[in-house]
């Protein structure tokens, strides 16, 4: 089990747990504005953009180059940016903070 | 070749040097193949821009048959956030349960329907009614006035003669203007309502803005949807593996909704209007000529799609650009996934298997290239489970 936290873009904060599936599944199933997950987690909408807590960097890792192809056009692009739907949810990423990029 | 096979035209050419050239009425755009230049001009709405003259960035251009600004897919940013911001949660619907009850409903009804005739045209009698009365959902108007739509055939902006039809569309921008004022007289739940209400900055929208957002939500989702309706029919009816697949393994399905619309590409491509003297791939583009981002070509880019021309059921890392890139992308995105998903799962749920007596294509004319978005006609034969 994975505890996982969202900071959405007007500051609210939703504490969530979950065991499987990615960082955008859970956001989805959990209601937190500004994640959208419009294309079911395949790498081609960016709706599901996150910005990781510096803190928690390691934890999670760097983008994929896919993915960075599609960081690299999103405005509210930062050195920790990341798309949730390619973010497994496991214990590995227990305890990290998300921050909703929109 | 299998029916439900569309080949990739713009292969050469998006290797050799990215490019191509379609004349167009005489306003010739510089075709962008590959999928890096299509997202980096897609996203850089200041030097190629859509707010130009209405209808000039589309392909073929609607310039001579089109006054009406369509909102906000021909508004730059700064205003296009606003108009943006206002419409979006509308076009979120499709997300919401009881949407998606109504449009499972719709589906099964079409498809019982469907299986229980002997021959069906999947594009004139499946396709363009499950459209039409999708449609009557997105605009929370009576299901009745899909009938209306349906009686004007499956092509609004062409007859069978010329690829623009300035008659046709007239049909559609003086049903627009009627149905605007029957809402003025009697305000209602529906998009035309909704729109006549709202405000930006203070300032309620004209009835021409009205107008511009109508015709855009009618006029981007008809050919498309119709398209990718079909396609994805074809493609299971020569595919019966996949159905199994996925009744199989349900969880793939997201996959594969994905999948299937990176590979049709029912929209083949989209203009912008440069405003500087500036360079593309190693082209010249001046200022005020036209671009072309070609969506299509993009999506089978081997640099980025591993084995482009096939259909992967479960492609997990899909950048596809079929609903466009960047600020404008696709506003009807969320209502054309429900409509292929649920298409989908009626079809595993109901259909044993599909027969394709015959079919002519729909071969769009790009000039040098030749692109297969869809069919003219396909009959087929349902059966049911």
């Amino acid at each position: 089990m994975a505890k996982v936290t969202f900071i959405t873009s007007d500051n609210e904060t939703i504490k969530t747990d979950g065991n499987s599936g990615n960082i955008m599944e859970l956001a989805v199933k959990n209601n937190v504005n500004g994640i959208d997950g419009d294309c079911g987690g395949v790498c081609s909408c960016a709706t599901c953009h996150v910005h990781v807590k510096p803190e928690f960097w390691e934890k999670v890792g760097e983008p994929g180059e896919m993915e960075q192809d599609m960081l690299e056009f999103d405005d509210n692009v930062s050195d920790y940016s990341r798309l949730g739907c390619q973010i497994p949810v496991t214990e590995n990423i227990d305890g990290i903070v998300l921050n909703v990029a929109n | 070749m299998k029916k439900s096979t569309f080949p990739d035209p713009f292969k050469s050419s998006r290797a050799n040097n990215g490019t191509g050239e379609i004349n167009d009425q005489n306003d010739p755009a510089l075709m962008l193949f590959r999928h890096k230049d299509v997202r980096k001009c897609a996203h850089n709405w200041k030097t190629f821009q859509s707010g130009a003259k209405p209808g000039r960035i589309v392909i073929p251009s609607e310039v001579n048959i089109r006054d009406v600004r369509q909102i906000p897919f021909e508004v730059d940013p700064p205003e296009h956030k606003s108009y943006r911001e206002l419409v979006e949660p509308w076009f979120k619907r499709p997300l919401k349960d009881s949407y998606q009850k109504a449009l499972r409903k719709q589906i099964n009804i079409i498809i019982e329907n469907a299986i229980h005739t002997n021959t069906v045209d999947i594009v004139s009698e499946l396709a363009l009614i499950l459209q039409s009365r999708a449609l009557t959902l997105l605009l929370n108007v009576p299901f009745e006035e899909s009938k209306t739509w349906i009686s004007w055939g499956t092509h609004v902006f062409r007859s069978e003669e010329t690829a623009l039809d300035a008659s046709k569309a007239n049909i559609l921008y003086d049903y627009i203007d009627e149905q605007i004022e029957k809402s003025i007289e009697n305000p209602g739940e529906d998009l035309y309502s909704v729109l006549l209400n709202a405000e930006i900055d203070g300032q309620k929208l004209s009835k021409e803005e009205v107008k511009g957002v109508m015709v855009l939500t009618f006029a981007g989702g008809r050919d498309t949807v119709i398209n990718a309706v079909t396609n994805t029919i074809a493609y299971f009816a020569e595919h019966p593996e996949s159905l199994d697949r996925l009744r199989k393994s349900p969880n793939l399905l997201k996959f594969t909704i994905e999948e299937l619309i990176r590979y049709f590409s029912p929209l083949t491509q989209m203009g912008r209007v440069s405003t500087e003297d500036t360079k593309v791939c190693e082209h010249a583009v001046k200022k005020n000529e036209r671009i072309s981002l070609v969506w299509a070509a993009a999506n089978r880019d081997p640099s980025v799609f591993e084995d482009p021309n096939n259909v992967i059921l479960d492609r997990k890392i899909n950048p596809h650009v079929a609903f466009g890139f960047g600020v404008h992308n696709c506003l009807g995105a969320t209502h054309a996934r429900q409509i292929i998903k649920m298409l989908v799962e009626t079809l595993m749920e109901k259909v044993e298997n599909i027969e394709i007596l015959d079919a002519k294509e729909n071969i769009e004319d790009l000039g040098d290239f030749k692109r297969k978005v869809g069919f003219e006609k396909i009959n087929v034969k349902f059966n049911s489970k």
